[in-house]
């Protein structure tokens, strides 16, 4: 069953307008906040209910928070991630568009447990009407005194500023993103220093994803108990999964962690497109392995996922059918590496353009026996040799269809063509 | 001067918003290009005047972020999402398509200077593959007939 807790009011045309959002009990939760509670209250409850990352990597967020230091004399800020941009997720966008208030409501009270006075959304360029949505939102929320100096007579000062990219997929990357709000490339730093101790213009800086910090003000409202009582042990509430590619039915699902991707596929999604066979699913974004069809049984929680070969990742869940070919799809996502690199790191570099160059030559028909080994050793040389994981994630697609799909990609080398030819590439 | 008073004004305003101006620098070029169409060195140096930041910084950012388009363009930028749920979906022949139709090669302008066409990575729309992006608007589950109807309405609003 879809859970819709961050969706509950989605399908309300009015509920980015304020006064929809509060007659539906919208802002009692930052009320309560900055009345009744302190900033450890506030990381206490969200602690409690286990939430964790929803951008990819799963932290707690409530450990995260913990890490900014309280006796720093620099000013805190709360970035909200809004880069959106992992191949097959599109569920932050959602948010941003349709409930943008509870994203808003859900950084103030992020903010406030850092003893933040600064709150950064930052939201990737193409992005333009999530953007405009959120300014809309955000200027209401001001009028009304939510934000802005002495909130309600509290005497605690946030301002919420919409700041939007430059279309670099890097950029969601956090120390890229903070590079970006500085002014500058899209480059990642090393790590330690981490952004919670040296982030945003060197002050101790949380970043969250959009879904993460929307969860916030439920917590809140309803306790971190009734939040962990949502999902699975270690993966607690729900999640927004992003359902695409060959599917009947493609969309935003939430769902509760843990439940089961057949149960995305066929039954939310509606089964395959023309019915035909699985062949094969990224769960949690491209730069996730691919799983087979016998893993379709899998509960989608952080943990089960990663025992059946894969990861959660960002939740873009991209099915494929019996006609598509394999060595075409790690093709199309090496370009995509290629051109997000940055150009920091000289294996992600120049090794996402070997890679795809060696897949062109190789689709081209004119792929050397020796071809696969070149590609796994390029791979080698990527992983784990880079700053940021983007040249860990660059090397998923191409190991994971090797792994999977070797005979196809030997097939090409043999035949100078495809074993499987896509019949889906006409959309005519 | 390239940019006319209302973007400055904008870029003023945005860059007063932030606790470093540095930070104004993408916004400002967001502001720019949506004007200008394109970016190019002598905007680089309105920017810096205009936000007091250097003209380097501006130039340095300007030129990793490929979303920026650096030569001329069509009045609309029709900007193609290539990636996998996309491809998955048909997109390359829905660029195809395009090109053919608009009788030009990809990142060329047509002769009445109205469409570019490109193609571009992941544009956050998996679900309603496939999809392109004209200027700011997102069209999204395109079919050809849909395709053809955009093209037309543009055409007539020149």
């Amino acid at each position: 069953m879809e859970k819709k807790v961050l969706f509950a009011n989605i399908d309300d045309p009015n509920q980015p307008e304020i006064e929809t959002y509060i007659s539906k009990g919208g802002y009692q939760s930052w009320q309560k906040v900055l009345k009744e509670m302190k900033p450890d209250d506030v990381i206490a409850e969200v602690k409690k209910s286990g939430l964790r990352g929803r951008g990819g990597a799963g932290f707690p967020a409530g450990l995260k928070w913990g890490f900014v230091p309280k006796d720093s004399p620099k000013p805190k800020y709360l970035v909200c991630n809004g880069d959106e941009s992992e191949p097959g997720t599109c569920k932050d966008r959602v948010l941003m568009e349709r409930d943008p208030h509870l994203v808003v409501e859900g950084m103030a009270i992020s903010a406030f447990a850092i003893s933040a006075n600064h709150a950064f959304i930052y939201i990737r360029g193409e992005f333009d009407y999530p953007a405009n949505q959120m300014r809309k939102a955000i200027d209401q929320a001001y009028k009304k005194g939510f934000l802005g100096k002495n909130i309600l007579g509290t005497g605690y000062d946030l301002e919420m500023i919409v700041h939007t990219g430059g279309g670099a997929y890097i950029c969601g990357e956090e120390t890229a993103l903070l590079n970006s709000l500085e002014g500058k490339p899209g480059q990642t730093r090393i790590r330690p220093p981490f952004p919670a101790v040296e982030g945003l213009y060197a002050c101790p800086t949380v970043v969250n994803n959009v879904e993460t910090l929307s969860n916030v003000s439920l917590i809140i409202k309803n306790g971190g108990d009734w939040y962990a009582s949502m999902g699975t042990k270690k993966s607690t509430g729900t999640r927004i999964f992003c359902l695409s590619g060959h599917v009947k039915n493609p969309g935003n699902y939430e769902l509760e962690l843990g439940t089961p991707l057949r149960y995305l596929i066929y039954d939310l999604g509606g089964g395959i497109l023309d019915d035909k066979e699985l062949k094969a699913v990224i769960p949690g974004g491209s730069s996730t392995p691919i799983l087979l069809p016998d893993k379709l049984d899998t509960p989608l929680d952080f943990e089960s996922v990663a025992e059946a070969g894969s990861m959660l990742g960002s939740g873009g869940v991209i099915v494929m059918h019996q006609d598509t070919d394999m060595v075409w799809v790690a093709k199309v996502l090496a370009h995509f590496y290629m051109h997000e690199s940055c150009g920091e790191c000289t294996p992600c570099r120049q090794g996402t353009k070997w890679i795809y160059d060696t897949l062109c030559r190789i689709t081209r028909g004119q792929g050397e026996k020796q071809d696969i080994d070149i590609l796994l050793d390029l791979c080698d040389n990527i992983e784990g040799k880079t700053i940021c994981p983007l040249g860990d994630a660059a090397v998923v697609p191409i190991v994971s269809t090797i792994k999977h799909f070797r005979n196809e990609y030997e097939h090409y080398i043999k035949h100078k063509k495809p074993m499987v030819e896509n019949k889906f590439m006409s959309f005519l | 001067m390239v940019l006319n008073e209302e973007s400055v004004k904008a870029m003023r305003e945005v860059a007063a918003r932030y606790p470093h101006r540095k930070s104004a620098i993408l916004p400002c070029l967001t502001i720019a290009y949506r004007q200008v169409g394109n970016l190019f060195d002598d905007i680089y140096g309105e920017i810096s005047e205009t936000i007091g930041v250097s003209k380097n910084e501006v130039a340095s950012a300007a030129s990793f972020y490929t979303m920026f388009p650096k030569h001329k363009v069509g009045k609309y930028l029709i900007q193609v999402c290539i990636n996998i749920s996309c491809s998955l979906m048909g997109a390359e022949s829905l660029k195809e398509h395009l090109l053919k139709k608009l009788n030009v090669e990809e990142g060329e302008i047509t002769e009445d200077g109205l469409f570019t066409v490109v193609g571009v990575e992941c544009l956050g729309s998996c679900t309603t593959a496939p999809m392109m992006q004209i200027n700011q608007t997102y069209y999204e589950n395109l079919t050809p007939d849909k395709v053809d109807t955009i093209l037309e309405d543009l055409r007539k609003k020149g």
